[in-house]
């Protein structure tokens, strides 16, 4: 089966009307970039930077591991997540929580 | 002056994932891995290098920089440099002798930036480093993106201006080219303790402790666009590029490792002396500073850290 071929979940960003749709082999920031849309911030697709933090509220999924500093346990076990580290299972529902929060030297 | 710091010498970063990391650094960008040790430890090298190593991977579940480590030309200016910073009141300790094999004591400086910089005189040599008589260019092809060596790191912090002042007066850097704020303060200070245009930057954020990036020397702008291509069907994840810098006039591609660590390939920039005069940019001409064809600021490069 080539990738086209295999099926994507919806993804809907809450309190949006962005939806997309997301292949189960590719991270929600990636199926979001491919879709060519935005809505959740795009960093460094590796879970160490944070700014595409999301809240899951509805849907299935796994999940890869990810800076601590930037999520903790805590906040793991209640939802939150990095969009680049999960991949979906089934349709999802999300609350955008991540910021790109521009330093000083960025002018 | 002249440093005292030859230069950069290794960095040591944490990754999530040892394996992915190890996939990235070795397979993707072409590093040699020396060896993993009983602490879990990778530690590999650029194949231009002479030391046994100029990079080193901790897995642990947090992201960013350990330590950024410098060679200094002798024990006697390790010395000097630590009664300096010691009458500065700077933190710091030894790290003893074969806390990373073959590398001899360190003098740790907790910088006021909030990171940690090791300065020690010896490392062995890399069994495998360059030749010396008859030297062919390289032993064996280099691999993957052609990774010279190890060139710089860029670091984020509050008083940046502090931690340029510990390396000017107490190591002999030079700053060799600033960003300024509209207000005339530093937004980044590059810092030079040898021919290159930088061997450190800092740049100006809310922030302690922080890696903007670890940046790898390329031959060439050939080789920039090698690395573009094998970014491209590894799937590595690019922050910005190829392009170039107005800075350092450098040219260079911004990608992330698995783990999210920014990384750079860098080719070219001009090369610095320590009695250059400093070249500024002001805050309306900043951008084309940062990247000289796009001449706008990239979200993500001001935006995202480990």
């Amino acid at each position: 089966m080539s990738s086209v071929d295999k099926p994507k979940y919806q993804i809907n960003i809450l309190k949006t009307d962005i939806e997309f749709g997301c292949r189960e082999d590719q991270s929600i920031l990636h199926g979001m970039g491919q879709a060519g849309r935005k809505g959740i911030p795009s960093g460094c697709h590796g879970g160490g930077c944070g700014v595409c933090k999301i809240k899951i509220t509805a849907g299935t999924y796994v999940s890869g591991k990810m800076n601590r500093d930037v999520i903790t346990e805590e906040e793991e076990a209640s939802g939150y997540k990095l969009a680049c580290k999960v991949e979906p299972r089934s349709d999802i529902a999300l609350e955008v929580i991540g910021k790109m929060r521009r330093s000083y030297f960025g002018a | 002056m002249q440093s005292s710091v030859l230069r950069p010498g290794f960095v040591q970063v944490r990754v999530l994932d040892m394996e992915k990391a190890i996939a990235h650094y070795r397979d993707i960008m072409g590093l040699d891995l020396v060896g993993i040790e009983s602490d879990g430890r990778a530690y590999l090298r650029a194949y231009d290098e002479f030391d046994r190593h100029s990079v080193v991977l901790r897995e642990t579940d947090t992201t960013g920089l350990d330590i950024m480590a410098f060679k200094m030309v002798s024990p006697e200016a390790l010395l000097a440099a630590r009664k300096a910073l010691e009458a500065r009141d700077v933190k710091c300790e030894v790290v003893e002798a074969g806390e990373q094999p073959g590398v001899g004591e360190r003098l740790r400086v907790y910088m006021p930036t909030g990171h940690v910089f090791d300065f020690y005189t010896q490392m062995d040599l890399s069994d495998i480093g360059p030749m010396t008589e008859n030297p062919e260019i390289w032993r064996e092809e280099p691999r993957g993106m052609r990774i010279v060596r190890f060139d710089h790191c860029a670091l984020l912090g509050e008083d940046i201006d502090a931690s340029a002042k510990l390396l000017i007066e107490c190591f002999g850097f030079s700053i060799a080219e600033r960003g300024l704020d509209p207000d005339g303060n530093n937004m980044a200070i590059f810092l030079s303790c040898s021919n290159k245009a930088h061997d450190v930057a800092f740049l100006k954020a809310p922030l302690e402790g922080k890696l903007h990036h670890v940046s790898f020397l390329l031959e060439s702008w050939h080789d920039i666009g090698n690395a573009a291509d094998l970014m491209a069907r590894r799937d590595v994840k690019i922050d910005i590029g190829p392009t170039r810098h107005g800075i350092t006039r450098g040219q260079t591609i911004y990608f992330f490792d698995p783990s999210g660590n920014r990384n750079e390939t860098f080719a070219g920039g001009y090369s610095f002396y320590p009695d250059n005069p400093e070249r500024v940019w002001t805050a309306d001409q900043y951008p084309k500073g940062l990247f000289y064809y796009e001449r706008e600021v990239v979200e993500s490069f001001v935006s995202v850290f480990t």
